[in-house]
């Protein structure tokens, strides 16, 4: 019951961004549809009709319908992941780019996420039990200023020391002219060592400045909710009952400090899809941040609308897959049936 | 209220060093058009000068002092945050707190559609808006303050809701007054601390959204520090070794502005809700 009405909200959020993106293209005054027939029709004197059709087949819509039927004619045709052919390249369906970009933006901000994630639940925890020592409010400190600057501030920062500044007249840490895109020339993508290296290489800058933009927050999550599972008393209980203090620390306090924090990953996970617009054009990293800003810039709306709607997809299909591990990690909340 | 944000200010370190630095940028950014007047022209033959007395944090690659960006560069970042956080918390007070007493399908339909705006990409959908707008500064912080309405609607309705049980709300409904007479006489000032610590975090979120679309080349350029390191990325001469503290200077003062939006919104916090503190 709780996880049917996660379901239904998800299947709702995709629906009002669709929704909201075919309103923003069809129905806007000046809309990006009325303004390329226009085009058309003033530049290459075609007549309406021509012009029409031509719109048509671009934009994926049937222009010669009712709105209505458009409408739904395009939830039909989005729904089975067409989004038509861009405009900067013609030809070349928008899915086609997507799946080209994507990959990459997911590899590195998945890949920055989980090393922050890994790194900071273990410090927050550790910092929970050694309250008492000289480093942690050093720690915390420096936990609560990179959860507090934004994530492009803290790459430029990373930019700066490693590819800019150079240490004792040995050059740069990084040849950063060299690390733009992807992979290097002459290497053939793949499932080889020397592939898997070379984009760990190239993906180095983002992955670190994902994991230390995600880090502070982890360290600080993690190290109040322990402390307040210390505190519980089914924590005094197992330590009555002479239970183990590293069975203590993994099945009483780690699983129960974990709760709060798995929501947390998910709306993280949102915000920095949202943030590696900034990040892949900082470092030239050909991402789907990347690729948006370029449809957007080059006026590409049938690459724009897909790209957009991808990501969102994204964001409500990780929140969704969260609430299912919270429902794992609970087991409270399948018996209540939630909030 | 005074003596309340006068002992957050005393209180802790944290929060006494967020109202200097604040107090110091906002005191710059009035006096630099007058003490600090930017270089309109640029000189060829002083380009990358190293930090002197003429110069205190050098030139840049165009020849221009880089302390009269710095000084100049805070203001319209800062007003258009307090614009954005003005009218943002306004729509989350009234949104919040009407939901709250109304409650009933109007409350269900609202709070549902909060939580499928919150998973809608923020700065993506700046960036598709901005396809369809011509967005300038003023129209960025209205849409900024427009957008944000979700996360402020839901903190705002969970306080109210629990205000809701309080006496004098209770009073004030069998008086017959008007549910906006209570909203804004009798919810809005019991709300102030509350309403001070999210004014914090929305000019925080907004002046992360001005620089970042600014970087993006997105907005148009007038002068605030986000416009010096697009410019330093645009120009690449943000990976010349002379042009360290022509990036460095306006990152480190975004840095300082939104460090101490968040230590002064925290120690506003412990003052507010005396039951965080530890």
């Amino acid at each position: 019951m709780y996880i049917l009405k996660k379901l239904f909200k998800m299947l709702f959020t995709i629906w009002v961004v669709m929704t909201l993106i075919f309103f923003l293209i069809r129905l806007m005054p000046s809309n990006p549809v009325e303004r390329y027939i226009e085009a058309q029709m003033v530049q290459f004197g075609l007549s309406l009709e021509e012009a029409t059709s031509k719109a048509s087949f671009l934009f994926s819509m049937d222009l010669n319908k009712t709105m209505l039927e458009q409408y739904l004619g395009y939830l039909g045709r989005v729904i089975r992941l067409d989004f038509g052919n861009s405009l900067l390249s013609p030809g070349v369906p928008v899915m086609t780019i997507i799946a080209q970009r994507l990959p990459w933006t997911l590899f590195t901000v998945g890949l920055g996420l989980v090393l922050s994630f890994i790194v900071g639940t273990a410090t927050g925890a550790v910092l929970a039990f050694k309250r008492d020592r000289w480093y942690e409010p050093i720690v915390s400190g420096i936990a609560s200023f990179l959860s507090a600057i934004p994530d492009f501030l803290i790459a430029i920062f990373l930019l700066l020391l490693f590819g800019v500044v150079t240490w004792g007249g040995r050059g740069t840490i990084l040849p950063i002219n060299m690390l733009r895109g992807n992979y290097s020339m002459g290497v053939t993508p793949g499932f080889n060592v020397r592939f898997i290296l070379d984009a760990l290489k190239h993906g180095m800058l983002p992955i670190l400045t994902y994991m230390f933009s995600q880090l502070g927050i982890w360290i600080l999550l993690m190290k109040g909710s322990t402390i307040s599972s210390l505190s519980a008393d089914y924590v005094t209980m197992a330590k009555v009952r002479g239970i183990k203090p590293t069975r203590i620390l993994t099945a009483y306090i780690g699983r129960n400090a974990m709760l709060p924090i798995v929501t947390e990953f998910a709306m993280r996970l949102g915000f920095i899809i949202g943030g590696s617009l900034i990040i892949e054009q900082l470092f030239v990293y050909q991402g789907i941040g990347l690729e948006l800003l370029k449809a957007t810039n080059g006026r590409d709306y049938p690459l724009m609308q897909g790209i957009f709607l991808i990501m969102s997809i994204a964001i409500v299909v990780s929140s969704f897959l969260a609430e299912l591990m919270y429902v794992v990690l609970d087991p409270r909340i399948k018996s209540k049936g939630g909030n | 209220m005074l003596f309340q944000i006068r002992y957050a200010i005393l209180h802790d370190i944290s929060g006494l060093l967020g109202f200097i630095i604040l107090s110091a940028i906002i005191i710059l950014s009035i006096i630099a058009p007058i003490v600090f007047p930017l270089d309109t022209v640029s000189d060829p033959s002083n380009i990358f000068r190293a930090p002197s007395l003429m110069h205190i944090l050098g030139t840049d690659h165009l020849g221009r002092d880089i302390w009269a960006q710095i000084a100049n560069g805070g203001r319209e970042l800062l007003v258009m945050a307090l614009i954005t956080a003005s009218l943002g918390m306004f729509i989350g007070v009234v949104l919040g707190a009407f939901s709250a007493l109304i409650g009933g399908k109007f409350d269900e339909i609202l709070l549902l559609l909060a939580d499928v705006w919150l998973s809608i990409p923020r700065l993506p959908l700046l960036v598709v808006i901005s396809a369809f707008i011509k967005l300038n500064s003023i129209a960025l912080a209205i849409i900024l303050a427009i957008l944000s309405w979700a996360g402020l609607y839901r903190t705002i309705r969970s306080e109210v809701l629990s205000l809701k049980e309080r006496e004098f709300i209770e009073a004030a409904f069998m008086q017959n007054l008007s549910i906006s007479h209570i909203v804004f006489k009798e919810i809005a000032p019991n709300l102030m601390g509350f309403i001070i610590v999210n004014f914090t975090l929305l000019m925080r979120a907004s002046i992360y959204s001005q620089v970042g679309l600014v970087f993006l080349g997105i907005l148009p350029l007038d002068q605030n520090w986000g416009v010096m390191i697009n410019q330093a990325w645009t120009q690449g001469v943000i990976y010349s070794k002379n042009s360290i503290l022509y990036i460095i200077s306006p990152t480190i003062m975004i840095c300082l502005l939104i460090i101490s939006l968040v230590w002064i919104g925290k120690s506003l916090e412990d003052v507010f809700n005396p039951s965080l503190r530890k």
